[in-house]
């Protein structure tokens, strides 16, 4: 009776210093900030309620985004090699397979209507300012017209597995233009120098940002990066719910990849220690017996 | 022994050239522990366990990771954690458990001041065991930077930093310890060469002497009881067991010790396999940057207590700057511990609760170091720079208020 | 008697000996934890800044921390206690890392300030901190200046008259 007092009371004050030192430090340096938001609401310059037509949206998209943009899956190749494009427009200007399933419908219809408010990216790309986005703002396109692109591009989209292949494909598609993933073997496809002068800082690796920043802020500032970093110069992407939880995914599996075995090996040897527990308690009893 | 008797089995032949029943009978079933103690005596043998654990852990790590300011964060987060066979589990365990052993060690260390086992001839084992607290701390230190995270390199900045807070050689001292002008290459080596070899070194050489100081004096009780442990021993062997105050070392005490290990051993396990986060900072996984400070740095937890007492001193006090005020209040936190025995004017050795002023400053000590701990890793802004200030002078004041409050309890109790 | 003071003298002997050698061996120790020469004298960087352009930023890197030096045009007004005059011409001399949270600002000569790209805080060109998080201007690192050249690391009068002022202010 007396033990279990005294762990009590060890377990209280430990129990107060840990939740002083982590949960409640981590409240105060990382204050919870506005859920993500997967509508993309703050976006209203395009009614995506219209009905989008698959052929027109194809006339609409050969006449207008070609010139920049491949959709490999279409049977566009991009014009030129990564390095050439990135130095022409600053970045490599993402080729568009999947564009029509990874983009969110209302984000992506915004987007091509208007791509820095889209971005939330006034900041970088002030009107008048002296930089201007690679990519103008198509807003002299009807919603009508802007419904059928964005038809079409979802059209064209191939599906993925639902596996680390599938994951690895969505990951390159959103992320793999700016971010390398050392771990995973990929480079961004924009050269490092390039990327570096369009950014002003080089984007990071992303090999280990599970680990350094977490599913729950990834979760957070994949969504808006504005939200949790405010200035950076990280554009908000778009990603849908799915498509962000599968580039979320391939973080993991190169980053966390032994997840799996830790999991399972813990719950193995846990369970060992208790049967170990168990026994010395029991051993531990019979030899005191013959003292007390 | 001039003639040997030829053996009549494996175990005469070696107990002829070892003498391993005298042996065994020394370190193992003659050794006396008293019998009135509770599971916080099994502290000791913990630590033992874990210090094993962290060097069989270490000594696996060592078999991939690379001590150069290019390789080592891939070694350890790649190579170590994703590749290698169970790699990440010496990685978890050896995170985890130089996290855990301080909570131990802190355990053991409170246990120790609770019930005053550290006076009337036991003040060597409490000495030691300082020692022993300070070469864990370097070890921490010094291992905490290999990972070459943000957070290894920038708390290794802070705190050789400090240093150059000393008078007139401070600068000169900051560059020599890192080899140079900033954390480099040159301070990961050296820091890779502490951390494998020399401290874990002179930490085997302190545990022998921290055992060996424990002989003459004999462990402490739950009471603070002295007896005869000769007449005690003898009527124990004599087949008075349930009469005699002590018990054998084995099997009796370290049956109980077991039976600690065992429960402790689960919740070890349960942190290093699904709750290692408090021991692996995020941070540490974003590899380390010399032109990016992370937003907030701060020491690994068992650190905080006397990072707050250096910071804690935020301005100038009567021309003395406020860096220079914490770190001469930084040191006397550091070395104060030490001096414990001779702060402690009160002949009682009893637990603090039946001493009628020691129990207060025991428990006001806890708390201040739990407040401490606390805002250690808080922010310094605002109201929390002014707790930090408060706990930290409250900490100064309570060793110097020691022998004062020792000495009247002394004349309370008649010199009892 | 005399057997045992010589046996005791030889035995302080031996002791002394044996303490030199491991104090000399001490200081061989210590000589190795030592900062290499090639450390020391990266320590101190010379920079010519006579040929420099002006409104061009100049990246150099000293002690692991990258150092802008940005020559003043005809028309940019010296600041007192932050400007260094070299020569004829005055320079920016200042520690290029963000006092907000260490990143590399980028010089822009258009508008003639820096500009961090991490959380766009921003300094006028003589390193004052004029937007954004930043909590103070840019940090000076010691100097010396010796003709046209500039001795980054050591302390000259230029640097120390610099340091009185920003403490008085």
């Amino acid at each position: 009776m007396k033990e279990l007092k005294i762990l009590a009371v060890i377990a209280t004050l430990v129990g107060i210093t840990y939740y002083g030192i982590e949960p409640y430090a981590h409240h105060v340096m990382h204050p919870e900030v506005k859920a993500a938001d997967f509508t993309f609401g703050d976006l209203k310059n395009v009614d995506t309620k219209l009905a989008g037509n698959v052929e027109n949206g194809k006339t609409l998209v050969e006449a207008n985004c070609l010139a920049c943009h491949a959709i490999e899956k279409a049977g566009h190749p991009a014009m030129m090699p990564n390095a050439d494009s990135a130095a022409s427009y600053g970045v490599v200007p993402p080729d568009l397979s999947h564009a029509g399933r990874i983009y969110d419908k209302n984000y992506l219809a915004n987007f091509i209507f208007d791509p820095v408010s889209a971005m939330h990216l006034s900041h970088k790309y002030p009107v008048g300012g002296t930089k201007t986005f690679p990519m103008p703002s198509y807003n002299w396109m009807t919603p009508q017209e802007i419904m059928d692109v964005v038809s079409y591009l979802q059209s064209v989209a191939p599906k993925v597995a639902d596996n680390a292949e599938g994951h690895k494909v969505t990951f390159e598609a959103a992320c793999g233009r700016c971010h390398s993933m050392k771990y995973g073997q990929l480079e961004a496809t924009t050269p490092a120098d390039v990327i570096k002068a369009y950014m002003g800082a080089t984007p990071p690796d992303l090999s280990q940002y599970i680990k350094s920043r977490g599913e729950h802020y990834l979760h957070g500032f994949i969504n808006d990066p504005q939200v949790l970093l405010t200035g950076t110069s990280m554009p908000r992407v778009g990603l849908n719910a799915k498509a962000q939880e599968e580039v979320i995914a391939y973080m993991e599996e190169t980053g966390d990849r032994k997840k799996a075995e830790r999991e399972a090996t813990g719950l193995y040897v846990m369970i060992y220690t208790f049967v170990f527990a168990m026994l010395a308690y029991l051993w531990k009893r019979k030899i005191w017996s013959e003292v007390h | 022994m001039a003639e040997f008797k030829p053996a009549d089995s494996l175990y005469e032949w070696f107990d002829q050239r070892l003498g391993i029943d005298k042996f065994v009978k020394v370190m193992m079933t003659e050794y006396w522990i008293p019998k009135n103690i509770n599971f916080l005596w099994a502290m000791g043998v913990l630590l033992t366990v874990m210090f094993t654990i962290l060097l069989v852990s270490g000594i696996f790590l060592l078999m991939y990771y690379k001590p150069d300011m290019n390789m080592a964060f891939d070694s350890v987060n790649y190579t170590i954690m994703q590749e290698v066979g169970y790699g990440w589990l010496f990685r978890h365990v050896h995170a985890v458990g130089a996290s855990v052993v301080f909570l131990i060690i802190y355990i053991h260390m409170f246990t120790g001041i609770y019930y005053g086992s550290y006076k009337k001839g036991r003040e060597l084992i409490w000495i030691s065991g300082m020692l022993l607290f300070v070469l864990f701390s370097a070890e921490g230190f010094s291992g905490y930077m290999l990972p070459w995270g943000q957070m290894s390199y920038w708390a290794a900045y802070v705190i050789t930093e400090i240093f150059g807070g000393i008078p007139v050689i401070g600068g000169d001292l900051v560059v020599w310890i890192r080899g140079n002008f900033y954390v480099s290459d040159s301070t990961l080596t050296r820091f890779f060469m502490l951390h494998v070899l020399l401290i874990p070194i002179a930490i085997l050489g302190a545990i022998v002497v921290h055992f060996y100081a424990l002989r003459f004096p004999h462990v402490n009780n739950e009471e603070g009881e002295f007896f005869d442990f000769d007449k005690e021993a003898d009527k124990y062997l004599a087949g008075d067991k349930k009469g005699s105050k002590v018990v054998p070392f084995w099997p009796v005490f370290l049956s109980k010790d077991f039976f600690v290990l065992g429960f402790f051993l689960l919740f070890f396990f349960y942190l290093v396999f699904f709750h290692y986060g408090f021991a692996m900072d995020p941070v540490n996984f974003d590899k380390a940057d010399n032109l990016k400070t992370p937003a907030h740095i701060y020491p690994e937890w068992y650190f905080l207590w006397s990072y707050e007492v250096l910071r804690g001193f935020f301005f100038e006090i009567a021309g003395i700057s406020g860096k220079s005020l914490g770190l001469i209040a930084f040191a006397f936190a550091n070395g104060i511990f030490l001096v414990l025995p001779w702060l402690d004017r009160s002949p009682m050795v009893k637990p603090a609760n039946q001493r009628p002023y020691f129990k207060y400053w025991f428990w006001f000590l806890m708390v201040d170091l739990i407040v401490l701990t606390i805002f250690g890793k808080l922010p310094p802004t605002g109201a929390n720079a002014w707790v930090g200030f408060a706990s930290s002078v409250t900490f100064l004041l309570l060793f110097i208020a020691l022998p004062f409050i020792t000495r009247a309890e002394a004349k309370k109790v008649g010199g009892k | 008697m005399e057997n045992e003071s010589r046996r005791g003298f030889i035995g302080k002997a031996f002791g002394a000996v044996a303490a030199v050698g491991g104090v000399a061996s001490l200081l061989a120790m210590k000589k190795t934890w030592d900062p290499l020469p090639s450390v020391m004298s990266a320590g101190f960087t010379t920079v010519d800044v006579s040929a420099l352009e002006a409104n061009k930023l100049d990246i150099v890197v000293w002690r692991g921390k990258p150092i802008f030096i940005l020559k003043y045009t005809e028309d940019m007004k010296p600041t007192e206690g932050r400007s260094v005059k070299v020569g004829d011409y005055y320079y920016s001399v200042m520690i290029g890392l963000c006092t907000h949270l260490g990143c590399i600002p980028g010089y822009e000569e258009d508008k003639k300030l820096f500009k961090c790209a991490c959380h766009g805080g921003e300094y006028s060109a003589d390193g004052k901190n004029t937007f954004g998080p930043p909590p103070r201007p840019l940090d000076l690192p010691p100097f010396k200046i010796d003709g046209t050249t500039l001795v980054l690391g050591e302390e000259g009068p230029e640097y120390k008259a610099m340091m009185a002022k920003a403490g008085g202010a």
